[in-house]
């Protein structure tokens, strides 16, 4: 079963491998498949139409499944890799181990935004940005400038603390915990961490930062955080809804997975917190 | 409302032209109201921080290969001749492609908010290859 650890717990060793497997996947062509597909929804969902990975019900969803995907590609280089979560609220600066050479790199030059350490900077060979809105074609980070602070762990509770999953009408505009922590709304929780990082991170293409996958291994983890507040809570809506992906619709690219199947992550993987 | 970000703050009113000094030659109108609804918005063109930012209602396009498919609320967006993909939010807030998770005032807004994001880099065609 995989675990899935706080980033600021990995071992060297753990590092080094989550690493190479990303870099692995990034040479044979795999990885810029997954930045094409979060772009084309990024850039299809749409408040007032078809909305599948991003502004509605099935954002969280959408992306433990993108994510389960991305980690089985991982684990097909190494078995042993799983995918890491940064949990913002506590590791909420520059200085975090994160962001060291040894792991993701820090942020970019003040110039141009380009990242000069870490196993990711275009310098380092391994990481040309081929899917791309621009025609940069090196990682960009500016983390802390977009905006200056992350969330802390009482906008989280706060978040947390919201009975109902979602609401009508199942957009940006929502009321609900899914929109609080997506961030069209109130606090403001995922949305705001993609603009602290800025760069990519901040665009459609955001997935060309590895940083994304630990960004949403820990949204998806507040999701599970959330159903143990709320046992009772259901995903919505439950049916009937046009343009919306309802608790047993199939959901688009994969066509054969719906969120009631996603709803316990226990299936796939569980957390380094989990009481045993 | 999402907590202020500085680009918001450098897009309200005032403070862009203080900030921008006088990058932008502003037109009359110089940020859509934030609830203006599809139909309702004014073209704008200006040169913004040297390059030249457009903005039009996508029926104004006479076969010019602008983007149909409505994420704009039917208005189409171009830095120096590209489009830019722009997407209306619900509330009337604006975000675009380069500023996804940063929702604008209007769609000038986020073509100014592109424009620093590109850093004078060239925008290239979506969707993206």
């Amino acid at each position: 079963m995989t675990v899935r650890k706080n980033q600021a717990a990995l071992t060297a060793d753990e590092k080094r491998r989550f690493v190479a497997a990303v870099i692995a996947l990034k040479r044979d062509g795999r990885y810029d498949g997954f930045v094409r597909t979060h772009n084309a929804f990024i850039m299809s969902d749409t408040d007032d139409s078809e909305r599948t990975g991003h502004r509605s019900p099935s954002f969280l969803p959408w992306h433990r499944r993108f994510l389960l995907d991305f980690e089985r590609a991982l684990q097909s280089v190494d078995p042993s890799v799983a995918l890491p979560y940064w949990d913002w609220s506590a590791d909420r600066t520059v200085r975090a181990s994160l962001w060291a050479p040894d792991f993701l790199g820090g942020t970019g030059r003040a110039s141009d935004g380009r990242v000069t350490d870490g196993p990711f900077a275009a310098s380092a060979g391994d990481w040309p940005v081929n899917v791309r809105v621009d025609g940069r074609t090196y990682l960009r980070r500016s983390l802390g400038t977009g905006v200056r602070e992350l969330p802390t762990r009482a906008e989280v509770d706060s978040v947390l603390g919201i009975a109902t999953y979602d609401m009508a009408p199942w957009n940006s505009a929502s009321d609900g915990f899914r929109n609080h922590l997506e961030g069209w709304r109130g606090v403001n929780l995922h949305n705001r961490v993609h603009v602290w990082v800025g760069g990519q991170m901040a665009t459609g293409v955001s997935p060309n930062d590895p940083v994304f996958w630990l960004h949403h291994a820990f949204v998806d983890k507040l999701w599970a955080e959330w159903q143990r507040r709320h046992p009772q809570a259901v995903y919505l809506p439950g049916g009937g809804t046009p343009d919306v992906v309802d608790l047993n619709e199939t959901m688009k690219p994969w066509n054969d997975v719906r969120p009631a199947d996603l709803l316990d992550h226990t299936r796939f993987y569980t957390f380094d917190t989990q009481a045993a | 409302m999402p907590g202020p970000t500085r680009r918001r703050a450098l897009t309200a009113g005032a403070a862009l032209a203080a900030a921008a000094g006088a990058a932008a030659l502003l037109a009359p109108g110089a940020s859509a109201a934030p609830h203006s609804h599809e139909g309702s918005l004014e073209p704008f063109d200006e040169v913004y921080k040297g390059r030249r930012i457009q903005g039009r209602p996508a029926a104004m396009d006479h076969g010019t290969g602008g983007h149909q498919h409505g994420h704009g609320g039917g208005y189409a967006v171009f830095v120096d001749g590209v489009q830019l993909h722009v997407m209306r939010n619900a509330d009337g807030s604006w975000i675009s492609v380069v500023s996804h998770y940063d929702p604008v005032t209007g769609p000038r807004a986020a073509a100014r908010a592109a424009v620093d994001e590109l850093q004078g880099a060239t925008l290239l065609p979506f969707p993206a290859n």
